[in-house]
């Protein structure tokens, strides 16, 4: 098959020799545009191996010639993202949160940045809009287990509720009422009655019931049902419950109850997220 | 063009073809792999970074072992977007003990690299049960059988053991005490295990406190993901000049 290789008469092209029963194979050149551009790439990446990072070397690498890196070029452009937000960040970072409500375009411009933080962080668990769900607080009604005030709100966002990698985190226990045994099954049964009445609106006087919550209870909660929130005592005299307020659900929270837990913010969100998100969540419905 | 036209020899001699293909993949490896042992700026110099600790490595391997790679990625690249929702961007350093690394290249759910103490146990034991009982736009499937499944760690010395092999840098009290500092961190006995592994999480994270079950230390494993360095004292240095 060797040899100079013919000429089709037809097409004018070189044969690549091999033929099968008569059908020769023509060798038609790559066409010139693709030649072209091929050997543009080749001299092109002889150019960006100069121009940017790219040799490893023994010890480091080539730098390149444009000095670029993508850490570096990040840092500028978070530079940039906050100069352009400055003034705002700036008065948010240095004004009290009283301040910020007080000024619209401030209160305005921490309501969208809050919205944006509190998507990503927060509805997870206590759901977009702070609607809330089983365990999770609503944060769009003006019930508030820990203070519903801007600085409570902001408290409680910097350190959480019983995370223990924070010193000043939110701590309150309540006693397992059955399973450390201070009360029998059967008193359990009547205080569970008493406070299911006391949520109704109606509490049911001088029953058993009453007489336990008064002595076991009232410290926390209130005599009333009216709560607690410098303990993270929640109002019992309504219908918003965090555990469900279904008889079996109330009775199992007496018997042992569980313990919600928030992270501690702080150093996962700055100090002028943490504002915003507070001013939001103020104004969810509920802020006091 | 006349050595355009010398290329048809390797190409019709299947020696020579052989030998070239051979250099060249040589010369590419030593060029790539070469400097990784001595280049001083592939890795940042941190503190912090640690191994896992042993019911962090078991609940690792429940990760992989379910293929939670094929949809969250455990990699923060550097730019804006990435930055401002994830947190800082991820270092090598951060996955030097990885093996293998988790960093992956595609995302149907959110990149898990600082996952580490955004959400509470409960909410990871309930996530990883029932995800849409807590995120109800959530697409990633239930795990409820982790709950389920007793945790088994008889091995867990050989497992340290096999990682020091590759270069992870357990002691040999760790290794000893590798079911100890397991059954410590899964119980709650966390100052016997900090010593060896800081920032260790634990306790009862199941809600479950009669087992350690696979979910005690999956959750134990994601509670610690991207907690290990103190951003507020890195500083970049030169490497920074290179990546």
């Amino acid at each position: 098959m060797a040899g100079t290789p013919e000429k089709d008469a037809i097409t004018g092209q070189h044969t690549t020799g091999h033929e099968w029963d008569g059908i020769r194979e023509l060798n038609t050149p790559l066409p010139k545009w693709w030649v072209y551009v091929f050997w543009a790439t080749v001299i092109f990446s002889i150019g960006y191996v100069f121009a940017y990072p790219a040799i490893p070397l023994t010890n480091s690498a080539t730098g390149g010639l444009l000095g670029y890196s993508s850490r570096a070029e990040l840092e500028t452009d978070l530079v940039a993202a906050r100069a352009e937000h400055a003034d705002k960040l700036e008065a948010i970072k240095t004004s009290s949160l009283d301040e910020i409500v007080a000024d619209t375009n401030l209160r305005n411009y921490a309501m969208a940045g809050g919205q944006v933080v509190f998507k990503e962080n927060c509805a997870p668990c206590h759901q977009s809009g702070g609607a809330g769900q089983f365990g999770y607080p609503t944060l769009a009604d003006d019930e508030w287990i820990w203070g519903g005030t801007l600085d409570e709100i902001y408290t409680t966002l910097q350190h959480g509720i019983r995370w223990d990698q924070d010193a000043d985190t939110r701590l309150s226990e309540m006693p397992a009422f059955g399973a450390m045994e201070i009360l029998s099954d059967s008193e359990i049964d009547a205080v569970t009655d008493y406070v299911v009445s006391l949520a109704s609106g109606n509490p049911e006087q001088g029953t058993e019931g009453a007489t336990l919550y008064e002595e076991q209870c009232a410290a926390c909660h209130g005599f009333e049902g009216e709560g607690q929130q410098v303990l993270g005592a929640p109002p019992l005299n309504n219908q918003l419950w965090l555990y469900s307020g279904d008889r079996d659900a109330v009775e199992a929270q007496i018997y042992e109850p569980k313990h919600g837990v928030m992270p501690a913010w702080g150093g996962r969100l700055d100090e002028e997220e943490i504002k915003q998100v507070t001013v939001y969540v103020h104004s969810l419905g509920g802020g006091q | 063009m006349s050595l355009i036209k010398q290329h048809e020899k390797i190409e019709k001699n299947v020696l020579l073809l052989t030998l070239g293909i051979f250099l060249t993949i040589i010369i590419g490896g030593i060029v790539e792999i070469v400097p990784l042992f001595s280049i001083q700026n592939t890795i940042e110099k941190v503190d912090g970074v640690r191994p896992y600790s042993p019911l962090e490595l078991q609940g690792r391997n429940i990760y992989i072992r379910e293929g939670c790679y094929n949809c969250h990625s455990q990699m923060i690249r550097p730019f804006r977007d990435e930055v401002e929702r994830y947190g800082h961007y991820s270092l090598a350093a951060e996955s030097k003990y990885d093996h293998p690394f988790q960093w992956g290249s595609k995302r149907t759910g959110p990149d898990l690299a600082r996952v580490g103490g955004k959400y509470s146990n409960e909410w990871h034991t309930r996530h990883m049960i029932d995800p849409r009982s807590v995120v109800p736009e959530s697409i990633m499937p239930g795990y409820p059988h982790l709950i389920e499944t007793p945790l088994e760690y008889d091995d867990m010395a050989d497992h340290l053991r096999t990682l020091r092999i590759v270069g992870v840098p357990y002691t040999d009290d760790q290794i000893e005490n590798a079911v100890a500092h397991l059954e410590a961190q899964a119980n709650g006995d966390l100052d016997a295990v900090t010593e060896a592994y800081p920032k260790a999480v634990g306790g009862d994270l199941d809600g479950n406190p009669d087992m350690i079950t696979e979910m005690d230390a999956l959750v134990a494993y994601l509670q610690m993901l991207g907690t290990l360095v103190d951003f507020s004292e890195f500083d970049a240095g030169e490497a920074n000049a290179y990546r």
